[in-house]
C-alpha cells in the first residue's frame, strides 16, 4: 500500500491508475488461471456484447420512435434507428387520448389493488406456515402444493369463475391469480430462517404472532418481501389473457396490455372507436409512433421498480428454487 | 433426527391436540385467506372435470348438464385437429428443448469466467429484463423488428433485396417461437446455473490447475460435475412442462401464421371450449393433457432418481 503511494506521488496520475489497474485483475484472477488468449478474450466480448445488444437496440428503436417526429419516420422509412429530429409530441397526444389513459388507469389500479391483496394473503399464509410443530402445517401445506402439480385445466376454472357471477368483473381479474403457491414457499422457507431466539424473546415479552410477524419477521424480510411483491406486481401488469376470458368486449375495462395486442399487434383500431363509434381518425391503424409510444408506456413502471428490486432478485429465485 | 426428538424434555410435540389447537390458532388463522382462495379457485375446478364427462350446458349447469361418460373422449381421439395440436406441441416442445436448454448453461460459463463484477452485474441486469415483459410486448417487439413493417424489412427494401416476412411464415414458426422464447428467458435462466456456480469449491480448480488441467480439462472433470445436479432439475422441470409450450405466446400469433402451425393443447382446448362454446370438448382435452402431463412429471422425476439426482422431489 505505501508502496503504490509513494509510486503514485512519484510518477504522477498516470503510474498509479495503471500500477491500481494491475494490481486488482492480478488480485481478482486466481494465481492457478491462465491468462486468456486474445482470440478467446475477443470471442467472449463479442458473444457478450451481442447478448446485451439482441435486447438492447430493439428497445433503443422503439424508445427513440415514439419520441420521432412524423418527418423522421417518414425519413426512415418506418422506425427510426438513428435520432433524426425529436418531440415528444406524441406522449402529449397519447396522454389525451381517453382509451389509453383509462386503460393506463386500469392497468395501474389492477396492479396495486391485486398486489396488496396478494401479499397480506400470501405474507398472512407464510407466516402461518413458518412455525415449526405448529398445528396442522404439515396438511396445509400438502394443500398447497398439490396444487403446484394438479390443476383442473383452462375451462373448469373458467366454469367456476363465470358460474360465480365473475364475468365482466374486476375481480375475475385479481382473485383466481391471486395466490402463488410458490411465492409463499419462497416466503415461507425465509420466515423459517428469521432467528428463533428474537422471536422467542418477543413471545417473552407477550407479543401474540400477529405482532411477531409485524414487528419481528416483515422487518427483517425486506428483501423477499420486495422480489414477491415485485413477482405479483409484474403477473398483474402483464395479464392478458383473463381479459380475453372475463372480458373480451368491454373495451372500456382493458388494461394497457389488451389495447397493446389490439391496437399494436393487431393494429385495429383505437378500441374506444369499437364501442363509441366517436372520433373518424380512431378508425385507422395509429401512427406508428403512437404505437410505439404504448409500447414504451408498458415499459415505465417496469423500468421505475426493476432498479430497487435487482440486486434482490437471486435470493428471491434460489430460495423458491432450492427449498420450494 | 429421532434422538433430538427424545432428547427434547417438555417440547410442544408434546402437548395434546387440544392444547396445540389453541396455541395456534392464530397461525391457522392467518392462513385461511389463501386457502380459500385455493379452494375456490384451484380444487373448485378439480372437481370441474367432471364437465369432460358431460355435455355441458352453461343454461342448466353441471349438476343438471347431461352425462355422457367418454364419448367426449372417443370423439376426441378421433378428431384430425386435436392430433395435430398434440404433434406441435410435442414438435415445439423437442425444438425448444435442443436449442433453448443449452444457452443459459453457456451464458452461465461464459459469464462466470467474467472477471470484473461491474461487467457482470450490467450483463444480469440486462439480460434477466426481458422475463418480466409481458408476451405481448415480448411478440409485438419482434414483430417491430422482424415483421412485415419491421426493422429488417425496411432495411431489404430500401436495398432491394425483396422482403422476408418471419413473423407469418408458418413453415419457420418453431425457430421463430424457439428464438422468442430464447430472447424472453434464456437470460433469466441462468440465475440458477450461476448459482450452482457459485457454490463450487474453488481449491478444486486449485489442484488440478497444480496437476496441470488445462482450462478445458477443469471445465469438463469440475464445472460440469459440479452442475449437474442442477441440469438434471432443469430437465426434469422442462419434461415435465413439455405439454404447457408458450400459451399466450402462440395464442397472440395464431391468426397471424394459422392455426396449423400455432395450435398446441392449451390453445386447441381455449379454441374449442371456450371461444366455440363446446365446454366439455375442451375440458376433456384439458384433462387428457393434465394428465399426461402429471405421468411426464413422475416419469422424468423417477429418470433423475436413476441417475443419482434428487430430481424435482424424493419420496
Amino acid at each position: 500500500m505505501t508502496n503504490a503511494l509513494t509510486i503514485g506521488s512519484r510518477g504522477g496520475k498516470h503510474r498509479t491508475a495503471a500500477t491500481a489497474a494491475r494490481r486488482r485483475t492480478h488480485s481478482a484472477r486466481p494465481s492457478w488461471d491462465e491468462p486468456p488468449t486474445p482470440v478467446g478474450q475477443a470471442a467472449k466480448g463479442l458473444t457478450l456484447g451481442g447478448t446485451l445488444a439482441v435486447i438492447l437496440v430493439p428497445l433503443w428503436i422503439i424508445v427513440l420512435t415514439s419520441f420521432s417526429t412524423p418527418g423522421a419516420i417518414n425519413r426512415a422509412g418506418g422506425l427510426v434507428i438513428w435520432p433524426d429530429g425529436l418531440s415528444t409530441e406524441t406522449y402529449r397526444q397519447m396522454l389525451g387520448d381517453p382509451t389509453i389513459v383509462t386503460a393506463l388507469g386500469v392497468s395501474l389500479g389492477i396492479t396495486v389493488v391485486g398486489t396488496a391483496l396478494s401479499m397480506v394473503v400470501s405474507i398472512l399464509c407464510a407466516y402461518g406456515l413458518s412455525r415449526p410443530r405448529s398445528f396442522g402445517h404439515r396438511f396445509l401445506l400438502m394443500l398447497l402444493i398439490v396444487t403446484m402439480f394438479v390443476s383442473g385445466g383452462l375451462i373448469p376454472g373458467f366454469l367456476v369463475v363465470t358460474g360465480l357471477g365473475g364475468y365482466g368483473q374486476w375481480w375475475a381479474l385479481i382473485l383466481p391469480s391471486a395466490v402463488s403457491v410458490f411465492n409463499i414457499l419462497v416466503l415461507r422457507a425465509f420466515y423459517q430462517e428469521t432467528s428463533s431466539e428474537l422471536i422467542d424473546a418477543a413471545r417473552m415479552d407477550g407479543a401474540g404472532e400477529w405482532r411477531i410477524l409485524w414487528s419481528v419477521v416483515l422487518p427483517t424480510s425486506r428483501a423477499v418481501t420486495a422480489v414477491t411483491a415485485l413477482f405479483y406486481a409484474v403477473g398483474y401488469w402483464n395479464s392478458f389473457f383473463n381479459v380475453m376470458l372475463y372480458m373480451p368486449t368491454d373495451s372500456q375495462k382493458w388494461p394497457l396490455q389488451y389495447v397493446l395486442l389490439t391496437y399494436v399487434n393487431r393494429a385495429n383500431g383505437l378500441p374506444g372507436s369499437v364501442n363509441s363509434g366517436f372520433g373518424e381518425t380512431h378508425a385507422q391503424t395509429a401512427p406508428l409512433s403512437l404505437q410505439m409510444a404504448v409500447v414504451v408506456l408498458t415499459l415505465v413502471p417496469l423500468v421505475i421498480v426493476y432498479p430497487f428490486v435487482q440486486k434482490h432478485l437471486r435470493t428471491g429465485v434460489l430460495t423458491g428454487a432450492i427449498k420450494g | 433426527m429421532s434422538t433430538a426428538a427424545q432428547k427434547r424434555p417438555a417440547g410442544p410435540a408434546r402437548l395434546d391436540r387440544r392444547t396445540r389447537l389453541r396455541r395456534d390458532k392464530s397461525l391457522l388463522l392467518m392462513t385461511i385467506p389463501a386457502v380459500v382462495l385455493l379452494l375456490v379457485f384451484n380444487y373448485a375446478p378439480l372437481f370441474g372435470i367432471v364437465t369432460a364427462f358431460q355435455e355441458y350446458d352453461p343454461l342448466v349447469g353441471v349438476w343438471h348438464s347431461e352425462w355422457v361418460g367418454f364419448d367426449q373422449f372417443r370423439q376426441l381421439f378421433g378428431d384430425p385437429a386435436f392430433w395435430a395440436s398434440m404433434k406441435n406441441t410435442l414438435y415445439l416442445s423437442f425444438v425448444q428443448l435442443i436449442l433453448f436448454f443449452p444457452i443459459p448453461i453457456a451464458l452461465a460459463l461464459l459469464l462466470n469466467s467474467v472477471i470484473s463484477e461491474r461487467i457482470r452485474n450490467f450483463f444480469q441486469s440486462v439480460v434477466y429484463l426481458p422475463h418480466f415483459f409481458s408476451w405481448v410486448l415480448a411478440v409485438t417487439i419482434f414483430q417491430q423488428m422482424l415483421g412485415g413493417a419491421g426493422v429488417l424489412n425496411q432495411f431489404l427494401r430500401q436495398h432491394d433485396i425483396g422482403t422476408w416476412d418471419i413473423m407469418t411464415n408458418p413453415h419457420t414458426f418453431a425457430l421463430l417461437v424457439t428464438s422468442q422464447a430464447i430472447w424472453k428467458e434464456a437470460g433469466w435462466g441462468i440465475i440458477v446455473f450461476l448459482a450452482a456456480l457459485s457454490a463450487i469449491n474453488s481449491e478444486l480448480y486449485e489442484a488440478a490447475a497444480a496437476d496441470g488441467a488445462g482450462r478445458f480439462r477443469r471445465m469438463w472433470h469440475i464445472t460440469l460435475p459440479g452442475l449437474r445436479g442442477v441440469i438434471v432439475l432443469m430437465l426434469v422441470l422442462r419434461l415435465g412442462n413439455a405439454l404447457s409450450v408458450g400459451f399466450e405466446q402462440f395464442l397472440i400469433q395464431r391468426d397471424a401464421v394459422g392455426h396449423e402451425a400455432a395450435d398446441v393443447l392449451d390453445t386447441f382446448s381455449f379454441y374449442y371450449g371456450i371461444a366455440t362454446g363446446g365446454y366439455s370438448y375442451g375440458a376433456a382435452a384439458g384433462l387428457f393433457k393434465s394428465v399426461v402431463s402429471l405421468l411426464l412429471i413422475w416419469g422424468a422425476n423417477k429418470l433423475a432418481h436413476a441417475f443419482g439426482e434428487d430430481g424435482l422431489y424424493r419420496t
